[in-house]
């Protein structure tokens, strides 16, 4: 197959087996797991083709069913979106492998269609990746967004609220960046990225394209899950089928991020994003320091694993927002490393959280004696997962929360510094507090807790939980070539890592 | 005074929208009923279906449906028919639209099954004992 | 100094961590299990010991791991000061495997797998710190010990060890992420690199209160020094097994502590940077509180550990007060007192834990007349506390002879006078110790006659340890050399 092809079977592999799940899926469910499986590792082989591919050309435009852009929609690829493209694939191989296991053990009979939804956020999600088109990207997004609330409210407990809550705030959202992109349009006539970065800049309507990036902005937000409007969260990823949750988590805000990322570069540029409006670039980055604050706070209040790795997750969130925002390369820098490596920790964290569940039934911290005995491999899984959040080196998150500080320290905010540090050791105490009830207690009596034996969980749950917190330790140490021969290429013009 | 006034008179298609997607906005935050809820959801983004809608509208301007023969010889004066692509763009978006409340239907079906309401302070209460 | 590219450095930091999984795996038998332990720690002290020679002579090796951050790879490398440091603490990890067998066959503990294998990765984390070429590296490694030490710390597993090991953490993970970290990143951004070069490497980089605040945020942050009022951890991880008292607060933990503080004052700031902006004298001034206040409060400890914990607070200032004076003698004296102070305070706290293991007793006026019934390890005690001390002819001798010098040298009278008092305190917590063991009467409690010197295992690393405090002072040489190449360069 010709490689500028490739991205779009990348795409194209997870969607058609979504239809092809649920139609042999009915016939027998042994089909399900080698179906999405083998898609999911053809698109990941893909994916990582398309990197090296673009490494070596250079970045390409792909104009789909051969309608000529500003008019026809085009797939941008590159650097950012090629990584962007593998991260999402090979967190999606590794959390379906776990996924397999916990979907038949919580909705036994109902797997095709979860994987049938699941499988569409995937491709969904690659799509939103490549898209080079600003409403293209509000169907994808709204893509992600319906599969994203049919698979939350396929939990159990309080999970179908929950969904429904995220179904208001995401429309929302979703609605405020559509009314952003038709400011646009109203502006530019065009809807195609490219063509309205060139429009713009030789406009005359100041209110017009300040509202219209308001709008983008705020809608993104929502969609992020930046404090404070980051309500919905805790209890749709919470509530989730943990198979959903591990998928979830990890990847829809990472990818909203870069959203804002492109919005931010490749729609307007930077001078527009961080000079045009005076105040506005240093009071974001404030309120990315308080969000980081707040939401570390809030996650020492949680009883319960699963809760406390969502705020967690959404301080992480204003970690990557506010790097961006700092203004400068090494900032940017520091955002889309941490991308990478907060897609990997969340990833390695909430497996190890659905392995938990899996063989124990419960994420309660007074449920989590004595663990280490019981689950060694997964605790030290769990344990690489938690050094990397704290910021231990040489873990990835080491050197992205480096990037970061070392960033606000060069533009001069340390308020983002004062968070950042305080947030890393409010972690080091959310995480030893656990580590501590796994290492210390005997094991609590075991015949309250399902009739599971509490041995290791199964290999299909253990082995993606093993190679992400491999992965964590190969990120950390490979930062260097990762900076410099991907990420160098991935940052908007006129800024160095 | 006087130009303000005429601003807002003429614009008056915006101001109608504006106050359609605050009464969506109210309801989707204000309201305690689910289906209230939901309803103002569909408010909201309907208003602004009818916003990228009447963008492309034209002063004189006729539906967008011309002969092919005569497009093809004299080609289509833009000032005369009214712009397609936000008509098409909110096909788009409509069927976003029907698709998210369809789920939401669906799900509100499944928490009506469960909690027997749908208030949501009593879906609390009911969750809290 | 010629550097060599070479995999010795890689090779004696990771010998131990090769013996982790089969430790791990052995774990029915006990035998097999130990023979690991002190397979890695003969194999350990060979590799550090066979670069000596090149490090004497002038030549260095280096080892590069990974390019993480611009300029600031993930290195090691082998100069005088990483030698003379791993010299010490890979020799003396042998001689603490040799008796924690003793002692955790004898008390029959639990966990001891855990146990052995933890000390591998610490071992491994501590030589990193030694032969760490830039301050990154050596951050890695620093954290890499603070969480090693956790299960050994806790390893009681009672309630008593969960506070002490939230205490431990709190303490050493707090500063190190909350004042180490920015610090280490504002050098960076300041210098644009972090490679531990003679000189200093902030010299006319920012003002003179951004290189003071720096200097504190140093020193305060590396809470594994012990300075005041970051000292409180040390006496709360008491509560752990006595030989991890003993290697890992006598020699490998706390050593880690100055030995990075050495790293910064020579190597990111530089003695002339300091000298110029008088910064030494902050260094010096927490040292010396730090030295009068810790001899003071040992004396009112009865706690036979606690006593000992506090004495290693205030010796481990001894060795910062050397290296704050800025002057030769006196920054001989504070690198050498890291040898003579480890071998000291290791054989205290051996006897400490024989005198455990031995009779149960671990408040000192409980041990009125033992020393009658376990002679050598009394005699043991005395040679380790004369050397901390600093009486001729043990080897705390030549490095308190030095700091004296030092203060004399530097014209810092206040100094000679904090010096001098201490070791009139060290003297005052010290020796009444072995006198009440040899000297009083047996005590109303009513201890069993029936008790006699410590296991075998035990007495010989307590033994060995003491008489080497004695050879070091008629054989420094080798120390002493490695330390002149290292102040001197």
């Amino acid at each position: 197959m010709n490689t500028p092809n490739l991205h779009l079977y990348v795409l194209a592999a997870p969607l058609l087996t979504a239809f092809a799940v649920n139609l042999l899926g009915r016939v027998s469910r042994t089909w399900i797991g080698p179906l999405v499986l083998g898609a999911l590792t053809f698109s990941a082989g893909g994916a990582l083709m398309t990197l090296l591919h673009v490494l070596r050309e250079g970045a390409f435009r792909y104009t789909i069913g051969n309608w000529q852009p500003p008019l026809g929609i085009e797939l941008v690829v590159d650097p950012l979106s090629a990584l962007m493209l593998l991260l999402v694939s090979a967190v999606a191989l590794l959390a379906t492998s776990s996924a397999l296991k916990s979907v038949a053990h919580e909705l036994p009979g109902r797997e095709h269609l979860f994987f049938t939804l699941y499988m569409i956020l995937i491709a969904g999600l690659l799509g939103l990746v490549l898209t080079g088109d600003a409403f293209n990207l509000y169907v994808l997004l709204e893509i992600t967004a319906i599969t994203t609330y049919g698979l939350i409210a396929m939990g159990s407990g309080r999970a179908a609220l929950s969904s429904f809550n995220y179904i208001i705030m995401g429309s929302i959202g979703a609605c405020f960046y559509l009314l952003g992109v038709g400011y646009l349009y109203i502006l530019t006539g065009t809807l195609n990225m490219a063509d309205i970065a060139q429009i713009l800049p030789g406009l005359d309507a100041p209110a017009a394209i300040a509202t219209a990036f308001a709008f983008l902005m705020v809608g993104l937000w929502v969609k992020m899950g930046l404090f404070p409007l980051h309500v919905w969260l805790p209890n749709a990823y919470s509530q989730a089928p943990t198979g959903a949750g591990a998928m979830i988590a990890p990847l829809m805000t990472k990818v909203t991020i870069y959203l804002m990322i492109r919005v931010m570069f490749s729609i307007f540029s930077p001078d527009y994003t961080f000079l045009a409006h005076a105040g506005i670039q240093a009071g974001i980055v404030w309120a990315a320091s308080l969000a980081i604050m707040c939401a570390s706070g809030l996650a020492l209040a949680q009883r319960n694993l699963r809760r406390m790795l969502t705020y967690i997750l959404v301080a992480e969130v204003a970690y990557m927002v506010g790097g961006v925002w700092l203004a400068n390369g090494t900032g940017i820098t520091g955002a889309i490393l941490h991308i990478v490596s907060d897609a990997m920790m969340t990833l390695c964290l909430f497996l190890a959280a659905a392995a938990i569940i899996y063989r124990t039934g419960s994420l309660e911290f007074d449920r989590l004696n004595g663990l280490y005995r019981r689950m060694p491999v997964t605790m030290a899984a769990f344990t690489v997962g938690a050094f990397s959040m704290i910021g231990v080196p040489p873990t990835c998150g080491f050197f992205s929360k480096w990037y970061l500080i070392l960033g606000a320290v060069r533009a001069g905010h340390p308020e983002f510094v004062t968070a950042l540090l305080i947030s890393s050791l409010i972690n080091a105490v959310l995480f030893f507090r656990i580590i501590e009830l796994a290492y210390f207690q005997p094991a609590s009596d075991l015949s309250r807790s399902e009739p599971q034996q509490a041995g290791e969980a199964p290999l299909l749950m253990l082995s993606p939980l093993l190679l992400s917190a491999v992965a964590l330790v190969a990120i950390g140490l490979g930062s260097g070539p990762l900076i410099e021969n991907i990420i160098r290429l991935a940052m908007p013009p006129g800024f160095a890592p | 005074m006087e130009p303000l006034l005429s601003e807002i008179v003429a614009k008056y298609n915006y101001w109608i929208y504006v106050v359609l997607m605050m009464i969506g906005f109210y309801a989707m935050i204000g309201k305690r009923n689910l289906v209230k809820k939901l309803l103002g959801m569909n408010i909201f983004q309907t208003a602004i279906i009818l916003f990228y809608v009447s963008i492309g509208g034209k002063r004189g301007g006729g539906i967008p449906i011309v002969d092919k023969h005569a497009a093809m010889l004299h080609g289509v004066d833009a000032t005369t028919v009214v712009n397609p692509l936000p008509h098409v763009l909110m096909l788009t978006a409509i069927v976003v639209s029907v698709s998210v409340t369809g789920v939401a239907l669906a799900i509100l079906i499944r928490i009506y099954r469960k909690y027997d309401t749908l208030e949501e302070d009593e879906i609390l209460e009911k969750i809290g004992r | 100094m010629i550097y060599h590219s070479s995999m010795l450095p890689l090779a004696a930091v990771c010998i131990s961590l090769l013996a982790t999984v089969p430790i791990l795996l052995s774990d029915c038998k006990p035998n097999l299990r130990e023979s690991w332990t002190l397979l890695a720690g003969i194999g350990k002290f060979l590799l550090v010991a066979s670069m000596l020679p090149a490090v004497l002579s002038g030549h260095g090796f280096v080892f590069t791991l990974a390019e993480v951050v611009p300029e600031v790879p993930i290195q090691l490398r082998v100069d005088a000061m990483g030698m003379f440091f791993a010299l010490v603490a890979s020799f003396l990890w042998i001689c603490t495997s040799l008796y924690s067998i003793g002692y955790m066959r004898t008390l029959e503990e639990h966990n001891q797998t855990r146990y052995f294998a933890s000390f591998t990765i610490a071992i491994a984390a501590t030589i990193g710190v030694a032969f760490s070429a830039n301050l990154l590296t050596l951050y890695l490694f620093y954290e890499m010990l603070s969480l090693a030490t956790y299960p050994l710390v806790t390893h009681e597993c009672n309630a008593d060890a969960r506070t002490s090991g939230r205490k431990y953490l709190t303490y050493i993970l707090g500063t190190s992420i909350g004042l180490v970290l920015p610090a280490m990143i504002i050098t960076y951004a300041l210098t644009g690199t972090l490679d531990f070069t003679a000189g200093g490497i902030l010299a006319g980089k920012a003002s003179a209160a951004t290189l003071t605040l720096l200097l504190v945020m140093f020193l305060v942050g590396f809470a594994k020094a012990a300075i005041m009022p970051m000292h409180g951890w040390l006496p709360a991880a008491m509560v752990a097994p006595t030989p991890v008292s003993s290697f890992l607060h006598g020699v490998a933990v706390v050593k880690v502590g100055v030995f990075s503080i050495v790293r910064i004052i020579l190597g990111i700031f530089g003695p002339g940077l300091l000298q110029n902006l008088d910064l030494g004298v902050i260094i010096t001034t927490l040292a010396s509180i730090t030295v009068l206040v810790a001899s003071l409060v040992a004396l009112t400890q009865d706690n036979l550990k606690r006593r000992l914990a506090y004495s290693t607070i205030g010796q481990l200032s001894y060795m910062v007060l050397g290296i704050g004076m800025l002057s030769a003698a006196g920054m001989t004296g504070g690198i050498l007192h890291i040898a003579m102070h480890a071998f000291g305070k290791i054989t205290l706290f051996f006897c400490a834990g024989a005198i455990y293991v031995a009779s149960g007793k671990k408040y000192i006026s409980e041990m009125d007349g033992l020393g009658r019934r376990m002679p050598i390890t009394y005699g043991a005690f005395l040679l380790g506390a004369l050397s901390i001390i600093g009486v001729p002819p043990l080897g705390g001798f030549i490095s308190k002879w030095n700091l004296l010098s030092g203060t004399i040298e530097s014209g810092q009278w206040i100094l000679l006078l904090v010096l001098l008092t201490s070791s009139l305190l060290n003297a005052a917590y010290f020796l009444p110790i072995v006198y009440r063991g040899v000297f009083a009467g047996t005590g109303g409690n009513g201890s069993p006659v029936e008790i006699r010197e410590a296991p075998l295992f035990c007495l010989i690393p307590l033994t060995a340890t003491a008489l080497l405090s004695v050879g070091l002072f008629f054989f420094p040489d080798v120390f002493l050399e490695l330390v002149h190449i290292a102040v001197f360069r």
